[in-house]
């Protein structure tokens, strides 16, 4: 097999081009991979589409790509309060945003990663997030249709990998990073440490090697606030 | 005319707290409900939901303790209890749509008189506005609460025939509990169930602009 783990974060992210589709796992300051992004932010990739629960925390998590404009498109669930810098560019028409209910995001990722091609749900029902959508009545309910989100990239943070990449992660540092490796076509994970291939028990393993195919090892970095 | 005194945030958190019941699964959203955890009736055990993936959550940790990869939904580091388990967000919202909580207790800015609840955007806002989670549980709890003032600070209530702010939900609110009331939506319209301390049922329609089904006597909230 192909050896998965790489040296550098740069050399992590080389390939991905300008115009991908990213997914960013992390939730409230845990489990963001801040190391990928500032590589891919150093890198100055540009246009991408960001799938990620929220915009940054100031220059933090995925602040920094929108204050330097890399952004035209996000989809999340909640920009957050301290996403200024996604906020100004918002303001001003320069990217765009479609906001979704945080569990129907996660369900629209493992629509994808299941390979079907859409569900029917209550969520949003006679809200703005029904609109444009498909309406029917199922067992007597209003629900709409919702459809898979893709993405050609996920980076996503982990505790340990295994050489092969079977991850582990770190109590509520897991929130979407599982969710996201499943769903993109390349995953690439910075885990805090990597372990050879049979020091994660099998029955340990959160996300199995199958679905990673990247890995570089980096010391965990947060944003305060 | 000055107003009779309402009661204030945390009253409002300490009566909704009322409404906990042992062993119950509770999710607590942002704003006054975030505050229920404080004013838990002494022995009570419930076990709380985080929706980035905790059941079990426990008190917020001192100075110290902290550990930022424990977190709950406002970023807060914060403990587990003796039980606790840790699954990813699908889980965690799993559990808010698909009817394995027992309580949810969310903020509000409007609640309708057919328990539609608005409570993620004020129109004319500024930015993008945010909806995270609200909307999964909303859809799904076994019972939704709504902790929020009676009235806006200039006066118009929040309580209304329909909204007109951007909804989060139809038909989704079981109960409401403001600094004025707790009031339950029935398939009749509102019922008024019990009332803030000096307040009289028709001080509390007045502040109201859904009708309000008032049976017999309504007792006063009762806050220890």
């Amino acid at each position: 097999m192909k050896p998965k783990i790489v040296s550098s974060l740069d050399s992590a992210i080389a390939d991905i081009p300008d115009g991908a589709r990213i997914m960013f796992g992390g939730f409230g300051g845990a489990g963001f991979p801040n190391n990928l992004i500032q590589a891919l932010s150093k890198k100055g990739v540009k246009n991408i589409t960001a799938i990620s629960n929220n915009c940054g925390t100031r220059e933090g998590e995925l602040g920094v790509m929108f204050k330097n404009d890399q952004v035209k498109h996000v989809i999340c669930s909640f920009p957050g309060p301290h996403a200024n810098y996604f906020q100004e560019r918002f303001a001003k028409g320069e990217v765009t945003c479609e906001l979704v209910p945080q569990g129907i995001l996660c369900e629209r990722m493992r629509t994808a990663a299941a390979g079907l091609l859409g569900f029917y749900t209550t969520v949003g029902v006679g809200t703005e997030v029904a609109i444009g959508k498909e309406e029917r009545v199922l067992d007597g309910e209003r629900c709409i249709l919702e459809l898979p989100i893709h993405a050609d990239y996920a980076l996503i943070k982990a505790q340990k990998a295994d050489e092969l990449g079977n991850l582990t992660y770190r109590l509520a540092a897991r929130n979407f990073n599982p969710i996201m490796a499943k769903a993109a076509k390349f995953t690439i994970v910075e885990a805090e440490e990597i372990v050879p291939v049979g020091a994660i028990s099998p029955e340990d393993v959160i996300t199995p090697a199958i679905f990673v195919h990247r890995i570089v090892h980096a010391k965990g970095m947060r944003f305060a606030g | 005319m000055t107003e009779k005194a309402r009661l204030t945030r945390e009253q409002i958190a300490q009566r909704a707290a009322q409404e906990l019941y042992e062993g119950a699964y509770v999710n607590l959203g942002w704003g006054i409900p975030n505050l229920i955890a404080d004013y838990l009736p002494k022995g009570l055990t419930v076990y709380f939901h985080s929706e980035n993936g905790i059941l079990g959550m426990g008190r917020r940790a001192k100075p110290g303790e902290e550990d930022f990869d424990l977190v709950d939904a406002m970023k807060v580091p914060v403990t587990l209890i003796p039980g606790a388990s840790i699954f990813h967000q699908a889980d965690a919202h799993l559990m808010t749509r698909g009817g394995h909580l027992d309580i949810a207790v969310l903020g509000g800015f409007q609640v309708s008189e057919k328990g539609d609840l608005a409570n993620w955007k004020i129109p004319g806002s500024k930015g993008s506005g945010g909806i995270g989670g609200a909307m999964d549980i909303a859809s799904g709890s076994k019972k939704l609460i709504v902790c929020m003032e009676h009235n806006t600070k200039e006066g118009a209530p929040k309580i209304v025939k329909t909204c007109n702010y951007p909804l989060t939900g139809l038909e989704c609110v079981d109960t409401i509990v403001t600094d004025l009331a707790v009031i339950d939506v029935t398939p009749e319209g509102l019922a008024l169930r019990e009332i803030a301390p000096g307040w009289t049922p028709e001080e509390v329609q007045t502040r109201t602009e859904a009708k309000l089904i008032v049976r017999n006597r309504v007792p006063e909230m009762k806050l220890v």
